[in-house]
């Protein structure tokens, strides 16, 4: 199965994208087949711009932050391009993909307590990153450097050489953001930076996201599967469903007129105070190894058609800006005669079952 | 160690000094109470048959056999404190000497099989975890268990048919005649362990007929607890190379040389020193087997000598001896633990 298009990007006319993935794949080869963990994905970002990127557990989101940063595990391949700073970072060799790493590409992780080498002090975690990337800053420059950027995360100097079991896990997200801070890269994949912590300490991280753009025009790739933190923190919102982005645009748009049925479900699966009843959407994302045929969310879409078993979607602009995946949006004069009729369950099941 | 609010090291070696006296003091009682549960009394089983019944009689009521069990514990207890392991039947010496004489050699053999499966046992793990599955990985992991599956013994006679002789290196006791003659005719004896006198008194004749002594005997220990090693330090490797910290070094761009030594090869080390004092207490039941084969003067050989003989006071003595030197080793190994991971040290 190919792909005949590639998402095209929304992008603000004004300014020069920071970072611009072109038809991004990832692969993981396993004894049953590859995994095709995404497949074909485009979208830019802006200076001080936050992308949100959501979906499902198992689309493919971390997969994507990670080959983004080169940081894949050995039998992962990739394909595309990553445009930064005029360079192709995925077909850079690796000793130049680690010199961008830190200095210009900088990466937050979910489990913010195991992030730390549970052996080193925190100074000792600052001093080796930055002189890993400015060699020639002298002891106290370092140590300044390193002061600042725990003081821009609220962490008093005095704990500057104790070692990360002292601190507590919000403490630690900030430890990770500041490490990632401290070199001032213009571009940082946040990986579910809120997932590991309760709800105030959550919010708290947000807040220094969001202080982050404003004060250093940080670019942002937020990858979550909170839907309320996209609602808080980005400017504009990707849906990523089995390796695809399904659905993009601007998060006030996206939410409010979602087009892609996907997108839609996603967000009446949200709780909320004013939630009455869960909603869910039954079934589970696809096994990558031999996605579905046609739309890869079919088998689970209640507003599936006939067309959309057999053919791919064609990425289309939405009718608010941005791109949308989905052929109950269109082109309508693409579906051959008969395709509009809804999929039937039985028809369904059989999928399901392939 | 100041300023930071970790747990503060000496606070922690005190405690574990202290803790160092209850467990001591179980092992004793322990030692004392299968001693006494063990069938007939010390004396008869090492001496009936070859005494009368009064004779043997007024050795138990020297020795205190006859004392109620409350006062002989008693008695156990403070002679141990005042260093006093009692007198062994058979040979007539204090346990005290015996481990003197021998017990250095056991400890000379132990670190120096311990110091040979280190040098090769770490490094070829990390070889192995680094590079896995590639043919080094492969040939390594095939090392690794053999020389901990072969027997001892049959590596020991490998070693002494095929390796001692064109190597021209002595296969049997610890030291040459000579060395063993003129050391203690010129009062050189000081330490009563022979691999340290003979750094001590400077001769390098000694020094390296000692060496040649030591190498078969300590290869052959020290092989066996080298696979332990390779296995250990690879499966460590392996975990930490994928933690999530090494991880997140790469992703601040730190140099991949320098994450695999700084981040994965240190982490993996933390366990395999706690396996260490484990593997120490295995070793000095294990020296027994290699002191066989090559005829080391060593405290297993001496300990096998006084089980035959029924000698109870001396096996009492020596596994006391034994038990306190491994509590020992376990207070050391959770210093340098405390040393290099400070989340020990609370």
């Amino acid at each position: 199965m190919s792909f005949a298009t590639s998402n095209e990007p929304t992008l603000e006319p004004s300014s020069e994208p920071v970072i611009s993935a072109r038809d991004v794949r990832v692969w993981y080869g396993t004894t049953r087949g590859a995994i095709r963990a995404v497949d074909g994905v485009s979208f830019d970002i802006a200076p001080g711009e936050t992308l949100g990127l959501v979906g499902e557990s198992g689309c493919g989101k971390s997969t994507l932050g990670r080959g983004l940063m080169g940081l894949l595990p050995p039998g992962a391949k990739r394909d595309g391009e990553v445009w930064y700073d005029g360079k192709d970072v995925l077909s850079m060799r690796a000793k130049d993909s680690y010199r961008l790493r830190g200095t210009d590409l900088g990466m937050i992780f979910q489990e913010p307590l195991t992030r730390l080498n549970p052996l080193l002090r925190i100074s000792a975690h600052f001093e080796e990153t930055i002189k890993q990337h400015e060699p020639g800053l002298s002891k106290q420059q370092v140590r300044q450097r390193a002061l600042d950027a725990l003081r821009q995360m609220g962490i008093p100097p005095t704990r500057y050489r104790s070692y990360p079991h002292e601190f507590s896990g919000g403490m630690r997200q900030r430890l990770m953001i500041a490490l990632a801070l401290v070199l001032q890269p213009a571009f940082i994949v946040a990986d579910e930076p809120t997932t590991a912590l309760d709800v105030l300490v959550e919010a708290q991280i947000v807040q220094i996201l969001n202080d982050l753009r404003r004060n250093f025009r940080t670019s942002l790739l937020l990858i979550t599967h909170n839907v309320g933190i996209v609602a808080e923190a980005c400017d504009r919102v990707a849906v990523m469903y089995a390796g695809r982005i399904v659905e993009e645009g601007r998060v006030s748009d996206v939410f409010e007129n979602p087009q892609h049925p996907y997108t839609r479900e996603l967000l009446r699966s949200t709780i909320s105070l004013r939630t009455t009843g869960l909603n869910f959407i039954p079934g589970s994302p696809p096994d990558l190894v031999d996605p579905p045929d046609g739309c890869r969310f079919h088998p689970r879409c209640p507003d599936a058609m006939a067309v959309c078993a057999t053919r791919n979607p064609i990425n289309i602009e939405r009718p608010t800006g941005g791109r949308v995946e989905c052929w109950q949006v269109g082109p309508r004069d693409q579906i051959p005669s008969g395709g509009t009729r809804p999929l039937k369950q039985e028809e369904l099941a059989v999928a399901d079952e392939a | 160690m100041t300023g930071s609010r970790s747990g503060s090291l000496p606070r922690y070696i005190l405690q574990r000094v202290l803790l160092v006296i209850p467990m001591i003091w179980v092992i004793l009682t322990l030692v004392f109470i299968v001693l006494r549960v063990a069938p007939g009394d010390p004396v008869s089983a090492a001496l009936g048959g070859k005494l009368n019944d009064e004779a043997l009689d007024q050795r138990r009521e020297a020795l205190g056999f006859n004392d109620p069990l409350i006062q002989q514990y008693w008695d156990y207890l403070t002679s141990v404190a005042r260093l006093d392991f009692g007198t062994t039947f058979s040979d007539n010496q204090t346990v005290l000497h015996v481990v003197r004489d021998n017990g250095g050699a056991t400890l000379s053999l132990t670190l120096a099989a311990f110091l040979i499966a280190l040098l090769v046992g770490i490094p070829l793990g990390l070889v192995a975890g680094r590079y896995r599955d590639t043919f080094p990985d492969v040939a390594i992991r095939i090392f690794g268990i053999l020389s901990y599956a072969a027997p001892i013994f049959f590596v020991g006679f490998l070693l002494q048919a095929y390796v001692a002789k064109p190597l021209g290196l002595p296969t049997s006791g610890s030291a040459g005649v000579e060395t063993v003659y003129y050391m203690e005719r010129d009062g050189l004896n000081r330490t009563h362990i022979l691999l340290f006198d003979v750094f001590l008194s400077g001769n390098s004749y000694y020094i390296e007929d000692a060496l040649k002594h030591l190498l078969l005997p300590a290869v052959t220990l020290g092989l066996l607890i080298c696979g332990v090693f390779i296995r250990l330090v690879r499966v460590n490797i392996l975990q930490t190379m994928q933690s999530d910290y090494v991880e997140a070094a790469e992703a601040r761009g730190i140099a991949q040389g320098r994450v695999t030594r700084r981040h994965a090869f240190r982490n993996a080390l933390v366990p395999v020193i706690t396996v260490i004092g484990l593997q120490f207490a295995l070793l000095l039941g294990g020296a027994v087997l290699t002191e066989s084969t090559f005829n080391w003067p060593g405290l297993g050989q001496k300990l096998v000598e006084y089980i035959n003989d029924r000698d109870y006071v001396a096996v009492q003595g020596i596994v006391t001896i034994f038990a306190i030197a491994v509590v020992l080793i376990s207070l050391l190994v959770d210093i340098v633990n405390a040393l290099i991971d400070p989340r020990v040290r609370y």
